[in-house]
């Protein structure tokens, strides 16, 4: 059983697909994608035990650091580029989109939404930095140093004139009920994207 | 009689491949008749699909797992990684180790007798080249009826050949493991190996290569080839913490002998190695290092050189690598990548330098393990009683 945004992410991918899933963890949708859909391409990882599990997996791996960016890919190589719960952890978020839009046409991200109702009682109400099983950190010891909102991304995609071409929420990772919502903003606690250059 | 280990492939015993059939080599000339000698570990399955081929280092040979008596003191070059549950695993693999041509300790090469003039080959023994290597290790898989291997191993010079085994030979490589290599040596590498050349050319007692005829041997050029190699396979952190500036003795001597305790060790290394290895053997493995480079019949374009490959690839780098950093590696599965190949990339952290790819680290073994086993079960490899 896959984490509930990976088996939606499963669902989005095309057949036969040459893809990169940036932050791929022990390689589980890279796996499911090669065998499910021939789907082949690279993960890159930089944890040691997600490497391992990926190799065990036949997941083919590249130790790799995302704020060095993605110059050893070259332009328009791949169909898809994937990033999972790695967005808010980069030192420019902004940056790697463009990144991942240079090498492929297509992109899919998923990342932790700050302005769910919880964080906002967290924040607003409690007046405490947001802990929640999508952002299971304390301030001090958190990877998480860009924090955004379903709103801030879709606003980052406008300024850079992207096209959305799909999104949905989800109320926490395990589980599987997802759809887009009347407040995403306000009831989706973690935002997957489906994000395209447009075509000129 | 002390047992061996568990872990152990235990007493093993070096073999002997004798080949008729002349081998044209890249200089142009032909090797007409040839040796190699070579040893075995684990058990060759009924469909010989379990044959893995370890290719050796600059001073390496064939001896790369177990003991040749009771008495060996030390076990061979690369055993922490070759034997039961180890990362090549000998319950499932069946792994071949040989000495390159060339070598001196078995294989043909300037020790051995040139079958034209009844002397040693000495110094007359052609340039053979990393492309010559694979061309004889395939000779020696012929013989032992291997069509395709499981996987072709190597670490720096070896991770060389494995390489050129992807390209030379593609449909005969399930996996490649390249570790601690280069695609091709950078000028500070080749101005290194001209030092210790000039070192042994420059001994009195080198004759132009003839010193055996002699009677004696280039000791000092070969001591001192061997102290400026060592240096590059250590990091400057392992060398700093194995002996900082530790002395001998308690006071300054104010004279040339021995005084810091790295000294010794540098002397020692040399010494022993001098006494043991070919100074011919070490000038045309420097030389065989030297010419290789896959990309220079592709406009030097790495990625166009690797298209023949099919095989999966792990690549893998130790952080304090000096002789071959991080960044050569990385521009192996780079150029893997450009060519859309099955490739994986590890950096191990690792204080060792270069010589990190001989010893254990619980990383890099859980690294390679879990490549091995993957192969293997994709191979459908079982266990052998």
């Amino acid at each position: 059983m896959m984490r509930a945004d990976l088996e939606l992410i499963h669902r989005w991918v095309p057949e036969g697909a040459h893809i990169l899933d940036l932050a791929c963890g022990d390689g589980t949708l890279l796996a499911a994608l090669a065998r499910d859909k021939r789907v082949t391409g690279y993960g890159l990882e930089i944890d040691p035990e997600g490497i391992t599990a990926c190799l065990a997996r036949g997941v083919s791996v590249i130790e790799q650091n995302l704020d060095e960016g993605l110059v050893n890919f070259e332009d328009d190589t791949y169909d898809l580029v994937i990033m999972t719960q790695a967005l808010q952890a980069l030192r420019r978020p902004d940056r790697m989109l463009d990144e991942m839009l240079r090498v492929a046409d297509e992109c899919i991200i998923a990342f932790p939404n700050f302005a769910y109702w919880r964080h906002r009682v967290h924040l607003g109400i409690r007046g405490y930095m947001p802990v929640s099983k999508s952002l299971p950190y304390a301030w001090y010891d958190t990877p998480n140093i860009h924090l955004s909102t379903f709103n801030d991304f879709e606003h980052l995609c406008r300024q850079k004139n992207l096209e959305i071409i799909d999104r949905a929420v989800g109320i926490g990772e395990q589980e599987g009920h997802w759809a887009t919502r009347l407040w995403p903003n306000l009831f989706g606690e973690i935002a997957i994207f489906r994000v395209a250059r447009r075509r000129r | 009689m002390p047992e061996f280990p568990d872990d152990s492939v235990g007493l093993v015993m070096p073999q002997m491949a004798h080949f008729d059939d002349p081998l044209p080599l890249a200089c142009g000339r032909t090797l007409p008749v040839y040796d190699l000698v070579y040893e075995t570990y684990g058990t060759l399955n009924a469909t010989r699909s379990n044959a893995v081929l370890i290719c050796h280092a600059l001073s390496g040979h064939h001896h790369a797992a177990g003991y040749h008596s009771h008495d060996e003191r030390k076990p061979g070059w690369w055993d922490a990684h070759i034997g039961p549950g180890k990362s090549i695993d000998t319950d499932r693999f069946f792994v071949i180790s040989l000495n390159n041509l060339g070598g001196c300790h078995g294989s043909t090469g300037p020790t051995s007798d040139n079958p034209a003039t009844g002397r040693l080959w000495g110094p007359d023994f052609p340039m053979v080249t990393v492309s010559d290597w694979v061309h004889s290790q395939a000779r020696l898989a012929d013989r032992l009826g291997i069509e395709r291997f499981a996987a072709v191993i190597g670490g720096s010079l070896g991770g060389m050949q494995v390489l050129q085994w992807t390209l030379t030979y593609p449909e005969r490589v399930a996996n490649a493991v390249v570790i601690a290599a280069t695609p091709k040596l950078s000028a500070q590498n080749i101005a290194f190996n001209e030092v210790a050349r000039q070192a042994i050319r420059s001994d009195p007692d080198f004759h132009d290569g003839w010193y055996v005829e002699h009677g004696t041997a280039p000791r000092r050029g070969l001591k001192l080839a061997r102290m400026v190699g060592h240096i590059t396979y250590l990091s400057e952190d392992a060398m700093g913490s194995k002996f900082g500036r530790d002395l001998r003795s308690e006071d300054l001597s104010f004279g040339y002998d021995v005084e810091f305790q790295v000294e010794s060790y540098l002397r020692y290394q040399g010494d022993t190695f001098s006494s043991a290895f070919d100074a011919n053997t070490y000038l045309l493995m420097t030389k065989a290092l030297d010419y290789f480079d896959p990309a220079a019949g592709h406009g030097g374009v790495l990625a166009e050189a690797v298209a023949p490959s099919q095989c999966p690839f792990l690549v893998v780098s130790f952080t304090s690598d000096w002789r071959f950093p991080p960044s050569r590696s990385r521009e192996l599965a780079n150029a893997l990548i450009r060519a859309g190949k099955p490739v994986s990339y590890v950096n191990i952290d690792s204080p060792h330098g270069h010589d990190a790819f001989l010893l254990p680290e619980p990383r890099y073994q859980a690294v390679f393990s879990a490549f091995m086993s993957r192969a293997a079960s994709e191979l459908g490899l079982e266990e052998q009683a």
